[in-house]
């Protein structure tokens, strides 16, 4: 009854002007400006997110492009340095012959030129400062991997432990101590851990060891495990804690103890969560800068022994941007490097958030 | 088989009690390592002076004014961007449009960066093309004011990869403002702007403050950003513009250690930095944690 007068109202409201003042204030939709915009902008400013990622990738490709021009046809090259719109850097006006003078000398052969320059990115050698330049990026890459891997298989083993134990094992004292413990750990600077491993670590392993170098890979692993242990904890709680009850209840119900539930039904149950947790922390692994720059070593060697030093992606470029002429193709080729790394914590993002997360929301829903 | 069966079980309970207690360890092995190396050399004079004898004596003075500075712009620039990205998900948008799946996607997104790109990002956009195009347009021909690393350009990066913190926690700060409130707003006539600002920001203060201090955290703690869009080695004045570039805490620590002239003479200036730079970043998380918790509680009562 009561909806069906309202009804009637606002039609009337809206079709004969001042009938009903109160009501029709009511059912007519009043233009506010000052609202209007205030939603407009607010809207926005909500679509930078979105933005920045665009303009991140957009201009650490622009930048890494010039990789491509420096070795495309002469004329080109020539216009794009010439002008005086051509990149220079800061006010050392020096560089800009020497901009100007770089991409001449790659210029000169095209087709040619563009497939050793593909054959110079993929080779086994990076040597960017000398007088014949190499860019290989398998070392920095399998260096990469290398660290990560160490990293991973240090520190997703107890990261995963520690979770099970907090989430089904651990009286409640236990718990309130491991949860500040894993935020102190996540909010611990990258440059402290690195430091701890360049300081102390680096000597305690070497001494241990008996090792030839000081600073390797499975120190900086070592360390980096430190820093992916959170992610890889505090995920693979939440997905540990959010396997429902009625499983593990009916699993006890069953006769099987607590160790038999948390092992062979918890822990399963959580695995495509925990895969998410281990994904992120591969991709923090790789992205991480500092902790490697201080506790690789840092040199390009491609080998596989852990006790190697090595130099990463990302060590590569906080280690060298600083020093590299602008403009030039050592410069294109850090920003590649960006890219790279861009692409490749983005993919890793996206299958853990998306395939993974979506499969267990599925699996615990039964469908 | 009941004696196999309980051994498992002690082995099962034992391995992953183990890694719990291993990971305390390691943590407190690590503060244990620099409280003890740290602690003796700060004085009142290491907080105050600067880096004298080609810093191989003297202070921290500059970095922590640099550091200061950072977070401040920072937080100028992010905070409101966040907590108005946050409010325009919550307040504007369902949470099952295509819109808000987008949005999130790309904050979950910019939080998974490494923060060496947002470095390469920042030198890249800000500093050779924002900066660039500002040069040519304010400053006479030839002269290079803003086309270089500096104080703005490294604080507008951070603000940028600290984005996400803010978003996350001023969002469930805005969750947790109970819907009745809103729709008592409403319900006098309140349009849904001002039920924002009177209703729902006065209530969810304590958590744009815990985004703000987090990000803070986060940002003096993050060197790979800085590294080539405004740190600097050493400079003998502090920051008076933003367009100089600045000495920070992390930066420092940094350098000291892998690029130090003498890496052993100055282990105590090493120490006591990083010292200095985990106390910020604790009291500043210690801090969130509480203004959280009081948060939470009062929503509970």
């Amino acid at each position: 009854m009561s909806v069906a007068t309202h009804q009637e109202n606002s039609s009337t409201g809206a079709r004969v002007e001042g009938a009903g003042p109160v009501h029709a204030d009511f059912t007519r939709k009043r233009v506010r400006p000052g609202e209007f915009v205030i939603e407009k902008s607010i809207a926005t400013v909500s679509f930078f997110s979105i933005a920045f990622i665009v303009l991140i990738f957009v201009f650490v490709l622009r930048e890494a492009s010039s990789i491509v021009t420096s070795s495309s046809p002469a004329e080109k090259a020539d216009a794009a340095c010439e002008t005086p719109q051509c990149e220079t850097y800061g006010d050392e006006m020096l560089d800009s012959s020497v901009v100007a003078y770089v991409p001449k000398e790659d210029h000169a052969s095209n087709a040619s030129g563009r497939r050793a320059l593909v054959s110079n990115l993929l080779g086994r050698v990076w040597q960017p400062v000398s007088l014949d330049p190499k860019y290989g990026i398998i070392p920095l890459f399998t260096g990469s991997l290398k660290v990560a891997l160490i990293a991973i298989l240090i520190g997703a083993p107890f990261a995963i432990f520690a979770a099970l134990y907090t989430s089904t094992f651990a009286p409640k004292w236990a718990k309130e101590i491991m949860k500040p413990v894993i935020e102190i750990l996540a909010g611990f600077p990258s440059v402290v851990i690195g430091f701890f491993a360049l300081i102390i670590l680096a000597s305690l392993i070497q001494s241990v060891l008996g090792l030839q170098y000081r600073l390797n890979a499975f120190v900086g692993g070592l360390a980096l495990s430190l820093a992916v242990i959170p992610i890889i904890f505090t995920i693979s709680e939440d997905a540990l804690v959010a396997v429902p009850k009625s499983l593990t209840e009916a699993s006890m119900a069953l006769g099987a103890r607590k160790w038999e539930t948390a092992l062979y039904v918890v822990l399963p149950a959580a695995t495509p969560g925990i895969f998410a947790a281990v994904l992120l922390g591969v991709s923090r692994a790789i992205g991480e800068t500092m902790i490697v720059l201080m506790a690789t070593g840092n040199a390009a060697l491609l080998s596989f022994s852990p006790f190697d030093s090595v130099r990463t992606i990302s060590a590569t470029i906080g280690a060298e941007m600083a020093e590299v002429v602008f403009g030039d193709r050592h410069y294109s080729v850090l920003f590649l490097l960006g890219i790279v790394l861009f692409m490749v914590s983005f993919t890793l993002n996206v299958v853990a958030e998306v395939y993974v997360r979506q499969k267990l929301m599925k699996k615990f829903r039964g469908g | 088989m009941n004696t196999k069966k309980r051994l498992y079980g002690g082995a099962v309970y034992g391995a992953t009690a183990l890694s719990a207690a291993v990971i305390i360890g390691a943590v407190a092995c690590i503060m244990g390592t620099i409280i003890v190396g740290g602690a003796p050399s700060i004085t009142w004079e290491f907080l105050t002076a600067s880096p004298s004898q080609g810093m191989t004596e003297g202070g921290i003075f500059p970095a922590i004014v640099g550091t200061f500075l950072l977070v401040v712009i920072m937080s100028i620039a992010g905070v409101p961007v966040g907590t108005v990205t946050a409010i325009f998900l919550h307040e504007y948008v369902s949470n099952k449009s295509v819109l808000t799946k987008i949005i999130r996607f790309a904050v979950n997104t910019l939080a998974g960066i490494p923060a060496i790109v947002f470095g390469l990002f920042g030198l890249g956009f800000f500093v050779q093309f924002v900066g660039a195009g500002m040069d040519k347009a304010l400053m006479p021909a030839g002269t290079v004011r803003w086309a270089q690393p500096n104080l703005l350009w490294a604080s507008l990066t951070m603000a940028i990869l600290t984005l996400p913190v803010v978003i996350v926690s001023v969002e469930e700060a805005i969750r947790n403002v109970p819907k009745e409130y809103r729709e008592a707003s409403l319900a006098l006539g309140a349009t849904r702007w001002e039920t924002i600002r009177k209703i729902v920001l006065p209530n969810s203060i304590g958590g744009i403050l815990t985004g703000a201090i987090l990000a803070v955290s986060r940002g003096a703690g993050e060197v790979a950003p800085i590294l080539f869009t405004g740190a600097a080695y050493f400079l003998p004045r502090l920051p008076g513009s933003l367009s100089d570039q600045f000495m920070e805490l992390g930066y420092h620590v940094y350098i000291m250690t892998t690029q130090s002239p003498d890496v052993d003479q100055t282990k105590g200036i090493q120490y006591a930095t990083t010292l200095v730079l985990l106390l910020l970043t604790f009291t500043l998380n210690f801090t969130a944690i509480f203004v959280r918790y009081r948060m939470r509680k009062r929503i509970m009562q």
